[in-house]
């Protein structure tokens, strides 16, 4: 393809091609502190293309293409071209990886154990994750944790943490500018913007941490915690998974032994504020 | 200019199945066009088989076990699949008779090894396929397909039921009752394929070799546009080296049962251009009976169709693609039904 980057965020190397220059230097932008092996060879390809040669030019839209493709999946105009590309990577990811099991869940580590939040979008999963990222947590990822099967370890996954709507300027606040993208206003998701993780956390992203507490948070309502049974916590992350049943027998024991072993609380929090601190108090129970 | 001669990655691909090619002798960037080329044709996992003992850079050598561990997972629930169609048939006394990726799957045969199945493939006697609709709906399997037209269509001329997929388990399965459709210029034996299917100690029916090796090329060549043609080339490799174990003439044997069901051109082709992508090994007989292998300038076309991929795993000829894709059609019904069937497709667009 004539414009294309490589980048490696947690386990998986990408390849990212794109028929205009400007995606690829948006994401290589947000990526230049990333470490980098030219050498590597890559696991999953990203294609950004124009379905037509003429749409290069008049009204560019770009159609996400790879390894594994959503068919019907309507193009975005060149504008969130950055966001095609993220989610072209997401997809691959999730329709392509089979070394971990996957779950759409955010996650922040202290200490070498992990607390992995998982929520539909909106949930506020993300924005807890960043800004708990910003303290003195390590932030895994915003989006996908993975589950080693063998021993039961979370992996880090910590792409460009996706910003969006009211998010952005809370985070904003808290940030060196030079830390986040360029704001994408009336995607498909609302207005988004991408905050390029501390340097700690990509430095640490090839560490493993053990999950320590497992979050279902819900953004809106009083400030509430309630326990949640392995059962009830082994199904919900089956729907979160989204390589569970592809990998079968294996998806099986490292999900059961998951929720086994990690303490499940649904939150629900008014703002952020209360959120981190719900965090903090259950962190607090299961460290003693 | 000296040193390397760039090669195509799906040259490279090719030559690596083959075993034309040193793994050792790829530089680490070579990988990405190889790996975005396997993927492509739903691959990966067969390459990962096919270099389980090469030596490669480790982060290959981890994504090709990976991609093992997910493809045994994966034949494992494709068989669990059949295992449920037999006991939705079996009260129903409807015997059926496996095909292509669960078939060679449950023989254990080479080609199984790292191939992706997709739908569940099932063939079983025509008189039976009302009967069998019945149980599967029963069992609960439901249509995919809303719109009459091609509920119709695939009930009046095409070689198998409507697509159905299990509410349950979300598994698609496809019921036929010949290999390629009614309205094909060809029209195999059904009959006779069946009455000679071979029973597997899991009790499990599938072609016998003969046969297999005849639909895998019917598939390949007669029945669509040459999509997934590398894989279903493969297949074709890969089951013509297993048969020849046991039958040094199985290349009389299996051109002798296309003749049966008119296929004896596409089966030849079948072996002459796994010989030239794959290096199947071929032998010309002039007793019992005439069997050559002579190159034929229309394989090129073959060739370039089934090569026609770039670096990034997209097509690279969309007129050669669409003049197979128009041929896939020509060959699969008169030129009157052609007409109106594009029509109304057209207006339905």
């Amino acid at each position: 393809m004539r414009y294309s980057v490589r980048i490696a965020v947690g386990p998986v190397q990408f390849r990212i091609g794109s028929d205009w220059p400007d995606p690829v230097a948006a994401l290589g932008r947000l990526y230049a502190s990333y470490p980098q092996d030219p050498d590597r060879p890559a696991d999953a390809t990203v294609r950004l293309f124009a379905a037509r040669p003429w749409r290069r030019w008049i009204r560019p839209s770009v159609h996400i293409g790879g390894d594994f493709v959503i068919p019907d999946a309507l193009p975005l105009p060149l504008a969130m071209g950055l966001l095609a590309a993220e989610m072209g990577m997401n997809l691959q990811v999730a329709l392509g990886w089979r070394r971990h099991m996957l779950l759409h869940a955010s996650a922040v580590a202290r200490g070498g154990r992990a607390v992995i939040m998982s929520g539909e979008s909106g949930s506020g999963k993300s924005t807890l994750a960043a800004l708990l990222g910003e303290g003195d947590w390590r932030l895994m990822g915003d989006e996908f944790t993975l589950i080693d099967p063998a021993g039961g370890d979370a992996l880090a996954f910590p792409r460009a943490v996706s910003l969006k709507n009211e998010a952005i300027a809370e985070v904003a606040a808290r940030v060196d500018p030079a830390r986040l993208g360029p704001l994408l206003a009336d995607t498909p998701k609302g207005a988004i913007r991408h905050l390029i993780p501390r340097a700690d956390a990509i430095a640490a992203m090839h560490e493993p941490a053990r999950p320590a507490l497992i979050l279902f948070p819900r953004f809106g309502g009083a400030a509430a915690i309630e326990p949640m049974g392995e059962g009830e916590a082994f199904v919900r992350l089956t729907e979160a998974s989204t390589n569970y049943v592809a990998l079968g027998e294996a998806g099986f024991a490292a999900l059961t032994r998951l929720v086994r072993e990690t303490p499940a609380f649904a939150i629900s929090y008014p703002d952020s504020a209360a959120g981190m601190a719900l965090v903090e108090q259950l962190w607090a129970d299961v460290s003693r | 200019m000296g040193g390397r001669v760039p090669v195509s990655a799906v040259r490279t691909f090719v030559d690596l199945l083959a075993g034309r090619r040193d793994p050792a002798g790829l530089a680490p960037r070579d990988w990405d066009g190889v790996i975005g080329v396997a993927r492509s044709e739903a691959m990966l996992a067969t390459l990962a088989h096919r270099l389980s003992d090469a030596p490669l850079p480790p982060t290959v050598a981890a994504l090709f076990a990976d991609q093992r561990a997910a493809a045994k997972v994966a034949q494992a629930q494709a068989l669990w699949e059949a295992e449920m169609a037999r006991r939705a048939l079996a009260p129903a006394g409807i015997e059926f008779v496996l095909l292509k990726g669960a078939a060679y799957a449950a023989a254990s045969l080479s080609c199984a090894a790292g191939r992706q199945i997709g739908d569940l493939d099932i063939l079983v006697l025509a008189s039976d396929i009302r009967r069998a609709e019945n149980a599967l709906l029963n069992a609960g399997w439901e249509w995919v397909k809303s719109d009459p037209y091609d509920d119709l269509y695939y009930r009046q001329h095409m070689h198998e039921l409507p697509p159905m997929i299990h509410k349950a388990r979300d598994r698609m399965i496809d019921v036929h009752h010949t290999i390629l459709p009614r309205t094909h210029r060809t029209t195999p034996d059904a009959l006779a394929l069946i009455a000679e299917a071979v029973e597997l100690s899991s009790g499990f029916r599938i072609f016998n070799p003969a046969a297999m090796v005849c639909h895998c090329a019917a598939h390949m060549l007669a029945d669509g546009d040459l999509q997934g043609g590398l894989r279903n080339l493969w297949d074709f490799h890969c089951l013509v080296l297993d048969f020849l174990k046991d039958d040094p003439d199985f290349y009389l044997t299996v051109v002798e049962e296309a003749w049966i069901h008119g296929l004896a051109d596409v089966v030849k082709r079948g072996f002459r251009l796994s010989h030239r992508l794959y290096g199947t090994p071929l032998k010309a007989y002039s007793s019992p009976m005439m069997l050559a292998f002579d190159r034929q300038w229309s394989d090129d076309f073959y060739i370039r169709r089934l090569l026609t991929r770039d670096d990034w795993g997209r097509m690279t000829n969309p007129v050669l693609e669409q003049a197979f894709y128009i041929r896939s059609h020509w060959m699969r019904m008169p030129p009157m039904m052609l007409a109106k069937h594009l029509w109304t497709k057209w207006r339905k667009r």
